[in-house]
Parts: C-alpha cells; structure tokens; sequence
C-alpha cells in the first residue's frame, strides 16, 4: 500500500473521528429545528455535556455513568431552551446564546470548584473513558490487501460512541419519516396550526424534540472529553455545534445529508490538521485557515442560493400563539 | 390563555427590567451558594473590585466603552427587526481596519490626520463585515442570524491568518502585528488628564470613551429624529407598511446592517487604538457578544443601552477581583451572570409581566374601591 | 371528554345536536361572545351569519376547543361536555374546516389527511387504511382527490375538500365550515353545497358559518343571527327572507344608500392598458387588463376576493410592478422594464387607502402621529429640515385628526390603541389630506362600525365630487353598488366587463363575478 493511500485513509479515520460529534449535533439540530425551534445551544448543551461527562466518570470511575449524567444535564439544558421558546415564547436565538454563555461559564465555575485545576477535570485514566474496541477478525483481514487495512482502520478501532453517532442517522431518519411521531414533528415546524387543529398538542410535541435534541447532544458531549479526549478542557466544544448546525442547513435539515456535510466537514478538519504547515505542489503552504472557514463559507453560498436553495422549516423560529 | 391586564408604562420600564435582573442575580447567587462561597460576599468584592480601588473606576469605564459601541451595533440593527449576532467578527475584522492605517500612517504622519482616518478605518471595516450578510438578508433571503454567526467564524479565520501571516511582527512568534507608532495610539485619559494638571490613577481609560458617549447620542438621533431612523423602525416593525410607504426595504436593511457593523468595529477604537496599540488575536473576548445583553437589557435605548453598559463594565471589572479574593470563584463567574441576564431580560423578558400585571391591576382596582 | 355518548331519552326523539348555553368569551376589554345560546338539529345545515367582527369565528373556534370559554355551558349530543383542545373536540365527534386552511404545503394529501390519527405508532399501517378511507369517502360522495398529490400544489378548491376529508376521516359528525366559499368560485361553490347536501342526508351536522345572505337561504335549514357578539335570532330558513336578516345583522334597517349626485367625469386621469402580473413562480396574477378612470368618477371594482384586486391596487400603487402592460397616472408611466416606486407615484398625486390597514396601512406600535407621515415622511409635514420636526409631526396630526373625526384625537396614542373605524379613519385622513388627485382604495368599510361607514363614505364623494378620480376596490357588492359611476368585475385576474352603474344589479354582478361576460359591457 503506497504511503499516499495510507495518508488518505489515516485522514479518513480521523474524518470519522472528527465527524462523530458532528453527526450527533447534527441530529439535533435536525430534531429540534423540524419542530420549529431553532437551536443555536448545540455547542452550549455540548460543551455542559463534555464536562459533566469527564467529572462524573473521573469521579465515578465510569465512562457511562458519565454519559448519563452527561445526557441528563444537557437534556435539562434543552428544557430550559423549551421553558424560555415554548412555554414563554422568548426569541430563541436569545435563549440559545444564553445557553450557550452560561455553559461556558458554568463548565468552568464549577469545574475549578470541584477540582481546583483552571477549569479542567483531571485527566481520565483509560478505565475512567471509552477505549477503541477492535473488531473481529482484524488480525487476520489484515492479510488481505487495501480491504484489511480499510477495516483495521476505518471500520474497526472506534469507540462505543463513534458507532452511536453513525446509528443515529438511520435511527434518525426512521424516526423522523417512518413513525407517527416524525410525521407530527415535521407538521409542526411547517403548520403548527394544523397539528393543533387535528388535536396534537403543539407543546409537547416541541419539548419532545428540545429534549431529544439534548439527549443528541449530550452523548456528542460525553464523545468529546471521554472517547475522543481524556478530560475536560475549557472551551473543548471550539465551535463544533456552530459547525453542526451549518451541517444541519447544508444537509437541508434532512438526516442523510445533514450526515454526508457532516463527513465532509470532519473531512477539511482531519485534512487541516494534517497539512498544517506543509508545502503543496503548485499551491504553495497549505491555506490551514481557509479550510476550516470552509465548512462556513459553504453553507453561506447555499444559504444565499449561489448553490442550491435550502428551505428552511416554515415556521422556525415562530413562537406558537393559539 | 386568560388575558392578561395592559402594564402601566412605568413598570413595563422599569420595574419588570428590574424584576429579571433580580432574579438573574438570585439563580447565581445560588450557584455561588451551591460551591460553598457567600455570595453577598462576593457580590462585595465585585462592587468594591468595580468602583472603590484606585483607578478601578476607569478599568470599568474602559470596559464599558467597548459595550456602548456593541449594544449599539446590535440595538440599531434590532430597530429593524435584524438580529445581528455578528458583532464580535465585526469588531474583529474593525480592528483590521484601524490597525492598516495606524501600521501603515503612523510613522509619517502626525496623530491629528492618523486617528481620525483610523477611526473611520475601523467603522468602514466593521461595516464592510456588517454589509454582506446585510446583502444577503435583503436580496437573498438568507437569514441573518446564521449567515452572522457563519461571519464570526469566517473573521476567525481570516485574522489567523493574516496575523500569523502577512501582519505579523517580524522576527516573533505570537501572531501579533507590530506595534503602533505613537501617532496611531489614542491619548489615554490620565495623559489627558495630566496634561490639564489633574493627576488620576493608572488605567487603560483613552479618548474612545469620549467617542463612545458621541455615538449614544447620535444613535439617539439617527433612531429618533432622522428619517432614515424613521424607515429603519418602519422596516422593523411593519415590512410590508414599509414597501406601502414607499421604502426601498432592502436598501434599508442594509444600510441599518452597515451602520451595526460600523458600531461593533468602532469598539477597536478602545481596544487596539486606545489599549493594545497592535493588532492582536481575538481582543474581542466576547465582547461582540456581551452586546446582545447589553441591548436586550438597555431595550434598545441609548439611556438604557449606557447604564447597562456600565453594569457589565463593573462586572468585568469586579469579576476580576474575584480571582484574587477567592479560591474557587473566578471571573467565569461573570459569563455566568452574563448568560442568566440574556436569559431573564431576554429570552424569558416576559415571564414575570402576567403575574405583575395581574398584581397591579388587583392593586389599582382595590385602591379604586377604597376611595368609592 | 365523553364521546358522543348515546343519550337515554333516544326512543322519543333525537337529542340536539348542539346545544350551547350561555356562552361568553371575552379578549382583554373587548366582549368577542356575550351569552350566546345556540341549538341545532342533528342531520340538518345550520347557518350562523353576521358581519365581519360579529363573534361568529370566536364561537367557533369556542366549540372546537381552539379558544376556552369564560363561562357557559356545551351539550353535544345530549351529553354535556367539557372542550378544552381540539383533541376533545374531535372525540366528541366534531371537525371543523378553517377559513384559513391548516395543511401543510410540503406533505402529500394522504399525509395531512393522517395527521392526527394516523392509526399506530408506525405509519405504514395507517397508510394503507388511509388510503382505503379516501377511496371509499370519494366513492360516497363523489371527493376525489389525489392521495399522492402535494397539498401546496393543489388549487384552493382541492384543499378545502382535503380538509373537509380530514374531518370525515376523523370520525365527525359535526362538521363545521367558516367562511367557506371566501376563496372559492361560484362553480367550486356549488359543488360544495352539494358535497355538503348528500353529507346532511347521511346524517352529519353542518354548521354554516358566513356574511353572505345568499348562501344561507339557499343551502341552510335553519338560521342563528350574530352581532356584535351577541346572538340576536334564531330562524328556521324557509320562514324567513334576506330582508329580514340583514336587518337582524345589522341591526337597523339596511339602506346604505349614499346621497351623491350625477358625476361630472372630466380627464383622463388614471388608465392601464394590456397590464398584466406574474407571480415570481410564475402563476398569471392580472392578465391584459385595460381601462380608464376619469376625474370626478368613481370605477368600482366587483369581485370574489382573491380574483387579482390586490395584486391590481398594488400594481397601480407601484408596489408589485407590472410584467407587461402600462399603467399611466396623472402623466407618470409605469411600464415593465421601467422602475415602479410608491414614493414617486404619491408625489404626482395618487394617494392609496389600503385592503388591509393592518398590514399595510399602518404600524401598529408606532404613535398616531408617526403613522400620520407613514409614506410622506419626506414631505413637508415632517419640517423642512435635515431632521423631522417633532412638533411639526404632532402639529399635522393633531390637523388631521381633528378634521377627519378620529377619536381620541390623542396624536401620541399607539395605533393599535384606536378602535377598527378610528384606524382606519386615520389612513383615509392621511390619504385625503395630501389632496390626491387620483385615489385608489380597497375595502375602505371592512370592520369598521356603522357610523364611521357612512362618514367614510360620504368622504369619499365629498373627494370625487372635487375632481378626484376614484378607484375603489371592494368584496361587499352593496358598496360598490352604492358609490360606484361605473362597474368593473373581476375574475381570475382579467376583468370581465365594465358597466355603467345605471345598469347593474346585484344578479348581472353575479354572473359577471362568476366569469360571465354581459351583453352590454361598456
């Protein structure tokens, strides 16, 4: 296998690496923008979720008892999104970036509480996270030419949670096309009128989605300080549930494309971590930054129709008044 | 949904603003209880942090400074219905603005012609970043709250780069550009003050707040007594009156765009002409951010808009203190109060008004039997 | 929430099928129901007619659980009943079809049909069988419609049956419908009546919600009269006549003849040829339409609403600009590639009272004075200088208001603070007072109380008898009848004649609105 192939697939593992939180965010963000709230919190409930997770399992000694705590946290964020855009029908962009300073603050705050390190947990021994689980069979596929090392190092070697990202996208869109529950969810970020009108209540079905939405992304959460880091630092979300939520648009607020935005955005990011200060043929020095604008720059030409025309939800960000 | 009786002018203004501050207050009075610290204590320290110590009172005007020109730069664009959450890139990329012409003019030209064009280059920059998703809002329906936020990431980069690039001081590391000749640096108060006699404490308090206090009031007239500010509240309030009247409703939306990305980039006026005197990575430090509060809590009125960027400037610079005087609480605990502010006076404004509605007109009615 | 739960006494006779006490329901300081009683009849069609603001949606939306009653009580089939959503709305065996439609656009027929009871917690399931109820609901009673189709794609006609459907599918016996033929042609009408006749002879209940006396004496059994939120009669359709009625709604006489004189049509002022509008997605909004408005006449404009007389006043204006044609104003042109502008249009001399003065007419938060400049805020009421003069903007309202009767004659009190007829009094004081010489109006009376009708009114003569040519646009045929010279109709966006005031009626109106040309068009 020439070194090229190998660059390649080591970048696209770590595409799917990168990508993980992204797909989780993403499926939020699909779930509570289809109810018609729009949820720019991802990165907020996240970052909370992140920290949450690494504290409870250091803590507890258990990575899962740290997803856990880590979902409920950022579920209970979500509720607070719904209190404020739901119950009293605040703007929700406000409540969003509300959400997301206090969870900066709050990670911290209680962070040098607890531990007294700047705002970091303790680093996680490898009991306290998730370790990559290697699949059957991969000594011996290893024999077998390119398709060995594409399970070695594709496939096999991810965390618990990466595999749980990939299994909430079909999940996601079965849930959203195939069950009476998608069908409602989707009817009330268009007419919420007309869910009302057939005698669904409009509130629960959008506090169902806020608090799905939480779930989403506090598993992403718990991926980032225990599967993908070991520890909590402050800060450690860095804009990817902004990212996600361009996904989401890019992706037409449709699971299976809000996922292809999502591989490709973890893709630039693997490419610019690697390139970084490398010399290209022709080009020059890798132009890093403009690759991580990238996924940004993107989803502006979609969103201004230069490519594609993304419609959004049509009652997104419209509070429901009977 | 029983209804709920109209508020009295005087509660909606004051007494409700009042209420969510309050209560804001209370839940992190709470979370400092919570980590075993007292928080009057701590609110003590803040205060004294804020105002008492020598030359803390200019620390907390400086801070201030940079909120007056952010609550501005959203609270014009709020007038129009636009919710412009892209101060913090606006400032960024202002700061860009005013550094070119400092680097560029300073070492030969004298202060008199390099301040004012670096003021203007910071207001053109940051209304250049203001005027494209302003142009993609009017004339391409994407809306502004993303394409803003996509703006912030995008100045990011683009500052990466140029500072750790092309700007950058040559011979260092930090990405950094080099620093201004003293013709491109804003007088500091004290040396103002000095030079007029009076002796004041050390602080980084420059000219910009004296600028900063001049756009309150010319935002008051832009909004109020000029008939671009009368389309710019028609275009917010009512759209399609708007389009009746005769307003170019684009043209409006992006002019308003412009003028809050102007605002936000003047904010480099204080922190790269006034304090650093280089351009440096990320001095915006949320205060792009910080804005939006400062607006939701001001209610988009220059009074309002100036004493609540006094209570944010005391609380940076209180919170400050909090990393001296104690162990476990540090100045993250003003994002904290930060985010529960948006969140009352914002996203949950209206939570107390039926309950305090209800309570007055009880009030008013019992009173009115009492005198019958 | 009882379902329909079979009444004991079932043997004698049949219980009502709704039965109302003493409804009352109140917004804030306005009283939208004052004790309202209503019984009706199982199986028959039962109207419900009273103006626009009447209380008749409120009482509706009452029933179906969409808004909560202050006091009073429901009987549904004999079984008093508590409906606090629509959920216990539909249990008790009733639908309702909205005057505006609540289907979503992007979702197939087959899926809003669904909505709400799609039969299990997949959808696979609920499909199939729902796609057998369409069958067999369009083989009784003759609905077909394309399951597959996309509810946004389908004409008005169409929704309103998927929504009918809709109320079938989930188990109603009570159907309700509010204004429905608003939108519909008189052929779409006609065949909704009979849709709703062969429901009546299987044994639904209809409950006919409109202001259209026509409808209710052709299609009804019986009749409730509303007004001003108050129940004011009840009677059975064949003992009573429209006369009767209206006096009912109206509460007085209805003889909204307007004192004018013969007109003196001068110049040409206002004239629009081969004008014609496409939608941005390309749908014809006005096709080739051509006619002249002289000074000192007033050109009504019939019509079913929704027939392109919006898109034709927002074309004369200068909002929506033309796709062909050209519109000529007191010497200013509009053509399709020149540029369109409501400001210049108002400074040669148009002035524009709109459909709608929520929409457009006004701004709601803004003082009464603000909103007297909206549109000439560059004039010279707003002073001369670089910046508005304050005192001058109150000054000209304070003029305004006076002058036109507004009341209060508050010129700091927000808009949305003054009742309907003073709102709208103040955009007609606005409109008149820059003296114009053509102007164009639409539903100048919309819920707008008696007296303030008859004042406006007479304004409006008052204007063209000074010489103003008038364009006035309305769906209330005995307005256009009272103060037109000459009368236009309107027909999916093309005019289907014009005709001299002198001979028409409300039946050649009729048929012209319905797309039949006259022999004596002008």
């Amino acid at each position: 296998m020439s070194d090229f192939a190998l660059q390649l697939l080591l970048t696209f593992d770590a595409t799917v690496r990168l990508a993980a939180p992204l797909i989780l965010c993403a499926m939020a963000g699909i779930f509570s923008e289809r109810s018609g709230i729009i949820d720019i919190s991802l990165e907020g409930k996240m970052l909370s979720a992140a920290f949450t997770a690494a504290a409870v399992a250091h803590l507890s000694g258990s990575p899962w008892l740290g997803v856990m705590a880590a979902v409920t946290v950022s579920m209970a964020l979500g509720l607070v999104h719904g209190f404020a855009c739901i119950t009293h029908r605040g703007n929700q962009v406000v409540s969003g970036l509300a959400i997301n300073i206090l969870a900066s603050g709050l990670t911290v705050t209680i962070g040098i509480a607890l531990f007294r390190q700047g705002g970091q947990t303790p680093p996680l021994t490898s009991g306290d996270r998730f370790g990559p689980i290697t699949w059957w069979f991969v000594e011996s596929f290893n024999q077998v030419p390119v398709l060995g090392s594409v399970y070695r190092e594709l496939v096999s070697g991810h965390n618990v949670l990466v595999y749980l990202a990939l299994a909430a996208v079909p999940l996601s869109a079965w849930l959203l096309y195939k069950t009476r529950f998608g069908l409602r969810l989707r009817a009330v970020g268009e007419v919420p009128e007309a869910v009302d009108s057939a005698g669904v209540s409009v509130i629960w079905l959008r506090y169902r989605a806020v608090i799905i939405a939480g779930l989403l992304c506090g598993v992403a959460g718990a991926y980032l300080s225990t599967g993908q880091g070991a520890g909590f630092v402050r800060e450690m979300s860095a804009g990817k549930g902004y990212i996600a939520l361009a996904a989401v648009i890019f992706g037409k607020w449709r699971p299976a494309q809000a996922f292809g935005a999502c591989l490709m955005f973890g893709f630039l990011e693997a490419g610019a971590a690697r390139l970084q200060g490398v010399e290209l043929p022709l080009i020059g020095e890798a132009p890093v930054q403009l690759m991580l604008a990238l996924p940004y720059i993107m989803t502006m030409l979609l969103l201004a129709g230069f490519i594609g025309r993304a419609h959004p939800p049509a009652a997104i960000g419209e509070p429901y008044v009977k | 949904m029983s209804a709920v009786p109209p508020l009295p002018r005087w509660a909606d203004l004051v007494l409700l603003p009042a209420l969510n501050l309050l209560a804001a207050f209370f839940v992190c009075g709470l979370i400092v209880l919570a980590i075993g610290e007292n928080p009057i204590t701590a609110l003590g320290v803040m205060i004294k942090g804020a105002f008492v110590y020598p030359g803390s009172l200019g620390y907390t005007l400086y801070y201030t400074t940079n909120f007056i020109f952010t609550g501005l730069a959203v609270a014009v664009a709020f007038h129009a219905m636009m919710f412009n959450i892209g101060g913090e890139g606006q400032a960024y990329v202002g700061g860009l603005g005013a550094g070119l012409i400092s680097l560029s003019l300073a070492g030969v030209m004298p202060a008199l012609i390099v301040l004012p064009l670096a003021v203007l280059g910071a207001a053109l920059f940051g209304a250049a970043w203001g005027i494209m998703p302003g142009y993609l809002q009017a004339k391409r329906g994407s809306h502004i709250v993303i394409t803003t936020i996509m703006f912030n990431f995008i100045a990011a980069s683009l500052m990466v780069w140029l500072l750790a690039g092309p700007l950058i001081e040559p011979g260092q590391m930090s990405p950094q550009t080099p620093k201004f000749e003293p013709a491109g640096q804003l007088p500091s108060f004290q040396a103002m003050m000095a030079a007029v006699g009076i002796k004041t404490a050390n602080s980084p308090l420059n000219l910009s707040f004296l600028i900063a206090l001049a756009a309150l009031f010319g935002f008051w007239v832009l909004i109020w007594r000029t008939r671009l500010g009368y389309e710019i509240r028609t275009v917010g309030q009512n759209p399609e009156a708007a389009r009746y009247a005769g307003i170019n409703v684009p043209r409006v939306i992006i002019i308003t765009l412009a003028i809050s990305g102007a605002l936000a980039g003047l904010m480099a006026t204080n922190e790269i002409l006034g304090v650093q005197h280089r351009v440096v990575l990320n001095f915006t430090a949320g205060y792009g951010f910080t804005g939006i509060a400062v607006a939701l809590m001001g209610r988009n009125h220059p009074i309002g808009i100036f004493l609540a960027s006094l209570l944010f400037g005391a609380l940076y610079q209180g919170g400050a203190e909090l990393d001296f005087e104690f162990q476990s609480i540090t100045r993250e605990m003003v994002l904290l109060i930060q985010g529960m502010i948006i969140l009352f006076s914002g996203a949950l404004a209206y939570m107390f008004n039926p309950p305090v509605a209800r309570l007055l007109a009880r009030y008013a009615a019992k009173r009115e039997a009492a005198h019958v | 929430m009882a379902g329909a739960a079979e009444p004991l006494g079932s043997a004698s006779k049949p219980p009502h099928a709704i039965e109302l006490r003493a409804i009352s329901k109140a917004f804030g300081l306005v009283e939208a129901n004052k004790n309202i009683d209503l019984v009706v009849e199982p199986g028959t069609i039962h109207g419900i007619i009273g103006e626009n603001g009447a209380g008749k949606s409120t009482l509706m939306n009452i029933l179906y659980g969409l808004h909560r009653a202050d006091s009073g009580e429901m009987i549904i089939s004999g079984a008093p009943v508590q409906i606090h959503s629509s959920a216990d709305a539909i249990a008790c065996g009733i639908g309702m079809v909205h005057q505006h439609f609540m289907l979503v656009p992007n979702f197939t027929v087959l899926e809003n049909v669904m909505l709400g009871s799609e039969g299990g917690t997949l959808l696979a399931e609920g499909r199939k069988e729902t796609r057998g109820t369409l069958q067999k609901l369009a083989d009784e009673y003759g609905m077909t419609v394309d399951a597959d189709a996309l509810a946004g794609d389908l004409p008005v006609g169409l929704q309103q049956r998927v929504e009918i459907l809709k109320a079938l599918k989930g188990g109603a016996k009570i159907l309700i419908l509010d204004e429905p033929t608003g939108v519909l042609t008189p052929q779409e009408a006609a065949s909704l009546f009979k849709i709703l006749e062969t429901l009546k002879q299987d044994g639904v209940t209809i409950l006919l919600i409109t202001h259209k006396l026509e409808e209710i004496m052709a299609a009804t059994d019986s009749v409730s009269i509303m007004r001003r939120g108050e129940m004011v009669g009840h009677r059975s359709t064949a003992e009573t006549n429209p006369e009767e009625l209206a006096e009912l709604m109206v509460g007085r006489k209805v003889l909204l003849r307007v004192d004018k004189g013969t007109s003196q049509p001068g110049d040409v002022d206002l004239s629009v040829a081969g004008l014609t509008c496409t939608s941005s997605e390309g749908v014809q909004l006005l096709s080739d339409m051509s006619f002249e408005v002289r000074a000192g006449e007033i050109l009504g404009v019939a019509g079913i609403a929704g027939n392109g007389q919006s898109e034709l006043l927002e074309a004369l204006c200068g909002m929506r600009p033309p796709t062909a044609g050209t519109i000529k104003i007191l010497g200013q042109t509009i053509t399709a590639d020149g540029h369109s502008d409501p400001q210049i249009m108002r400074q040669v001399g148009l002035a524009h009272i709109p459909e709608d003065r929520h929409k457009y007419g006004l701004v709601l938060g803004f003082e009464a004075r603000e909103n007297a400049i909206l549109g000439y805020h560059y004039s010279k009421h707003t002073g001369a200088g670089r910046l508005i003069d304050s005192k001058a903007v109150t000054a000209h309202c304070q003029g305004l208001m006076n002058a036109h009767d507004v009341r209060p004659d508050n010129p700091h009190l927000a808009a949305k603070n003054f009742s309907g007829g003073n709102q709208q009094k103040l955009v007609i004081a606005r409109e008149l007072d820059a003296a114009p010489g053509v102007l164009i109006v639409g539903q100048p009376t919309r819920g707008v109380d008696i007296g303030a009708i008859e004042f406006i009114h007479k304004e409006l003569i008052v204007l063209r008898d000074a010489g103003a040519a008038i364009l006035l646009v309305s769906v209330e045929l005995e307005e256009v009848l009272s103060l037109s010279d000459r009368i236009m109709v309107m027909n999916d966006g093309q005019q289907v004649g014009i005709i001299d005031r002198s001979g028409a009626n409300e039946q050649t109106l009729g048929l012209m609105m319905a797309g039949i040309a006259p022999d004596n068009a002008a």
